[in-house]
């Protein structure tokens, strides 16, 4: 429901809030150039009375001086009959140049409020703004979900691609964009009389006047009691007509003066409405108040990017939302496979299995989590795909499952396992599934197999996961559904140093570029080529298959893409297909690969403290990262290898960096030589300093091995005890990451 | 073209004659290229001292714009019996006013005068930019405005 009430609006009103944003940005600066070509005397420096003398010494036929809330003052004279109007110095009354209003900035300024089209236009501007309205608030709800909660919502944004991007952008600009919602939505109302219009100060014309002689506008009680910055407007009188008076407009109020004794007349106070409407309007143009116009156009130059982002969203949701037909009927299928998606990428595993089922003899039964039925009276399995949203909730399928499984009755010897989506940066990955899995054990089902999470779809572990579940049920499970077909390119390898041959864990940097290969017109203009390379960091991932499996594995990079090549360090697995098959090749070899983005594992870069942790080939993305420190923020390596003489990955590198100081301090433990030691003992060494650096904001980064990294991870929970911290409150903050494997 | 019986208020505000006979007069306002958003006219009676009589024609709706039409509101208050009825769309820059109204008979050659009042929004407030004496010899006159009024004429029939 809030999804809708983000999607539709923001879909139906992109393009017009396109225009709104674009023509806000210009008017946004505005102020602040104004500003910055306005003089503003101190306050109490000078008076209207001064400022009025001062400028009709330079204009006799002076007829109205008005100031703007930036501090421009315009005056309006007539000179030999005909009228003019200058912007002047308040200081002096010189003119500084003819007051010409910008005829493009009317026209931007029109087609912001009203799209150029007067009342039906003003409408429907208003009207985009009660969508942008709600908009952001249902997008702050939104993201409040997703990061599981309102507290965490400053918390690093986890995921990748336009989802994050979206979630990146609104976060920065949503204040911005709710304060220009909030108040245009207010002005359209007030314009069509929604709200009540607040009163003015309007004294009426005062009755009798002294008609006393003029006396000159210097001398003028009245106007010397008011401040020249507090001047919105002063009307001069006829001249020559003993009658009238000058009319004043100050931010307090307004009134009349007498011209010739000087006293205020029929003076009104700015009522209290007419100062809340007031400053609505400035709040929205940012009117003598430059700084706020910035902040507004720097939120509302994200608009174009969040639309696009938003469109692409839904797209993506709205393609992957194909889902299997149901197949076999609750009473006569005996495998049931239920599914929890919120974005609808569980729907094509879910059919994928469906199929492979259904091949080896099954009678299947695909629904989602949400009509869990009473009973399925012929199952014999339970399959239960779901992913989680935000904080471990739910998805939108399976919203009900859980109150619904109350009333659920397993008949006999039904067996049960759950499949679980998610993204290992979320601090609850896959909390959802784990909860499910639980809520079914306790009713009694019997678990077939443990809860298996995937991690961002990887097809690798849903197919092995499908193996170990063939082999449960006795049939063959191939599974092959890819969710991301990324693509691919082609890549030649340069270049190879062979490690760790005499230690028995031969690991290799492999260097590749990529191969350009000649690309027809429409394949340019559809960027369908097949060597388009997307940009890349170190710590995003290498995808590659061996020949004659569709799987790809992925590599962390060590290289970025300005490096022009791409670089993997990979550590030969006995019987390792992927890693055998990198390994055999020679210079001059062509691999296909594709890039895919992994923006969760990356060093925060600026002067945080960056501790990084590996070991064996985990070293490739830190040794990227290090190459890429510019800058010099200080960095530390604690690496673990086996032989200082055979397996020292990227020591020659090293010892540059340490040199150039893109590395700040280098601690190394060898597992095969006489130290006999692992990476967790280097850290222990060296736990006072790790403390200090981690007191003082530094972020730790770890790739490797799986047990590598949770050995890291309780050597790290030891040091951070005296701080009454914890490895899991660090990585709720992004100041712990992981890339393992 | 805008035909409104005139004769009602004006005539009872000035106390005339029973016996009074109507004429119908075309006023034309053509302003210039001032280059802004639509501009908002009063057009109205005074005496020969420029003392406010009554309303002609108000061109723009949003009464609360009404202040910068300022020697017209100063006369007449603002008050919303003066121009009830006498109100039309603001006048775009470049474009012309045709406004045709049953006058008093009595108004013309009496000393009399048709002032214009125009304001645009971010730009000045013209007081008076067109000052012409209602006389049977004015009328075809065209009279230059010193505002956004590039021309202005009458015709009585």
């Amino acid at each position: 429901m809030l999804r809708k009430l983000h999607g539709w609006p923001g879909l139906v009103a992109a393009l017009l809030l396109l225009v709104l944003a674009t023509t806000g940005v210009v008017l946004s600066v505005v102020p602040a150039i104004e500003r910055a070509g306005a003089a503003i005397p101190p306050t109490g420096e000078i008076s209207v009375a001064d400022l009025s003398e001062r400028v009709v010494a330079h204009y006799p036929g002076t007829e109205q001086i008005q100031r703007s809330l930036s501090g421009e003052v315009v005056v309006y004279y007539s000179r030999d009959g005909q009228p003019g109007a200058d912007l002047v110095n308040p200081l002096t009354g010189e003119s500084i140049a003819p007051y010409q209003p910008s005829a493009f900035l009317r026209w931007v300024k029109n087609l912001h409020r009203s799209f150029l089209l007067d009342d039906a236009g003003r409408l429907l501007a208003g009207g985009l703004a009660v969508m942008m309205l709600l908009i952001c608030l249902s997008g702050m709800f939104l993201l409040a979900r997703r990061m599981g909660g309102w507290k965490a919502i400053l918390k690093p944004i986890a995921g990748s691609g336009s989802p994050r991007i979206h979630a990146e952008l609104a976060r920065f600009a949503v204040i911005g964009l709710l304060l220009s919602a909030l108040t245009g939505s207010y002005m359209s109302a007030v314009r069509f009389g929604l709200l009540p219009e607040a009163a003015n100060a309007e004294p009426s014309y005062p009755a009798e006047v002294s008609g006393g002689t003029p006396v000159p506008v210097s001398s003028l009680i009245a106007l010397k009691n008011v401040d020249a910055n507090e001047l919105r407007e002063l009307v001069f009188p006829y001249p020559d007509d003993p009658s009238d008076v000058y009319s004043l407009n100050t931010t307090q109020g307004a009134g009349f003066v007498d011209q010739s004794t000087g006293e205020l007349l029929q003076y009104q106070p700015r009522p209290t409405g007419n100062h809340f409407q007031h400053w609505m309007i400035r709040l929205h143009t940012g009117e003598g108040l430059w700084w706020l116009g910035l902040v507004l156009g720097a939120a509302a130059l994200t608009v174009p990017a969040l639309s696009f982002t938003g469109v692409q969203i839904w797209w993506q949701r709205r393609s992957s939302s194909v889902r299997p037909a149901k197949g076999a009927s609750i009473e006569s299928a005996d495998v049931v496979i239920l599914v929890g998606s919120e974005g609808n990428t569980t729907w094509g595993f879910a059919r994928d299995l469906q199929n492979k089922l259904n091949q080896a003899g099954k009678k299947v039964h695909c629904a989602p989590m949400n009509d869990l039925a009473k009973r399925y009276p012929q199952a014999s399995v339970l399959f239960v795909l779901t992913s989680t949203y935000g904080d471990g909730d739910a998805p939108s399928s399976a919203s009900q499952f859980m109150t619904r499984l109350e009333h659920f009755q397993a008949n006999d010897g039904l067996e049960f396992v759950v499949l679980g989506f998610g993204d290992q940066q979320f601090p609850k990955f896959c909390q959802y599934a784990l909860d499910v899995d639980a809520a079914l054990s306790s009713k009694g089902l019997q678990q077939m197999d443990l809860v298996t999470r995937i991690d961002r779809g990887s097809a690798m572990q849903f197919r092995e996961w499908g193996e170990a579940i063939g082999e449960h049920m006795g049939i063959s499970l191939a599974l092959t559904h890819n969710p991301a077909p990324a693509a691919t390119a082609e890549f030649e390898l340069v270049e190879r140093v062979d490690y760790g041959v005499a230690v028995n864990a031969p690991t290799s940097i492999l260097r590749f570029r990529p191969v350009q290969d000649r690309r027809n017109v429409w394949q340019v203009l559809s960027f369908r080529s097949r060597s388009h390379l997307p940009s890349f960091e170190a710590g995003d991932l290498f995808g590659v298959a061996p020949p004659g499996d569709n799987t790809a594995r992925l590599y962390s990079l060590a290289s970025s893409a300005s490096d022009g090549q791409l670089e993997i360090c990979v550590r030969k697995q006995t019987n390792g297909l992927c890693s055998g098959y990198l390994h055999s090749l020679k210079p001059g070899d062509r691999i296909t690969g594709f890039i895919q983005q992994n923006p969760g594992f990356r060093p925060a870069g600026g002067a945080t403290p960056i501790i990084l942790v590996g070991a064996g080939a985990g070293i490739g993305p830190l040794a990227g990262f290090i190459r890429k420190n510019t800058d010099l923020s200080p960095m530390y390596l604690y690496w673990g290898g086996r032989n200082p003489q055979s397996d020292f990955l990227y020591q020659p590198e090293l010892g540059g960096y340490l040199d150039d100081h893109r590395l700040t301090g280098l601690n190394t433990a060898f597992s095969r030589s006489a130290e006999k030691a692992y990476v967790q003992d280097a850290i222990m060494a060296d736990e006072t300093a790790l403390r200090q650096l981690i007191e003082k904001g530094a972020q730790v980064l770890v790739c490797g091995g799986r047990d590598m990294a949770s050995g890291v991870g309780q050597v790290f929970d030891s040091i951070l005890k005296p701080l009454h911290m914890d490895v899991d409150e660090l990585r709720a903050e992004g100041r712990y990451l992981e890339d393992v494997y | 073209m805008k035909n409104i019986l005139f004769a009602l208020g004006l005539a009872t505000a000035m106390a005339l004659p029973a016996y009074a006979q109507a004429r119908e007069v075309t006023f034309t306002t053509q302003l210039s290229n001032y280059g802004g958003d639509g501009a908002y006219l009063a057009l109205y009676l005074t005496d020969a001292d420029g003392q406010y009589q009554g309303t002609l024609w108000i061109a723009g709706q949003k009464s609360k714009y009404y202040k910068h039409l300022r020697d017209w509101a100063r006369g007449s208050g603002e008050s919303q019996a003066e121009y009830d009825g006498l109100t039309g769309a603001s006048v775009t820059s470049g474009r012309s006013l045709n406004v045709t109204l049953e006058l008093d008979d009595a108004l013309i050659d009496s000393g009399y005068q048709v002032r214009v009042d125009t304001a645009v929004e971010d730009m000045r407030d013209n007081r008076s930019d067109v000052v012409a004496p209602l006389t049977t010899e004015g009328s075809g006159k065209s009279v230059s405005g010193r505002g956004y009024v590039q021309s202005f004429v009458y015709n009585l029939k």
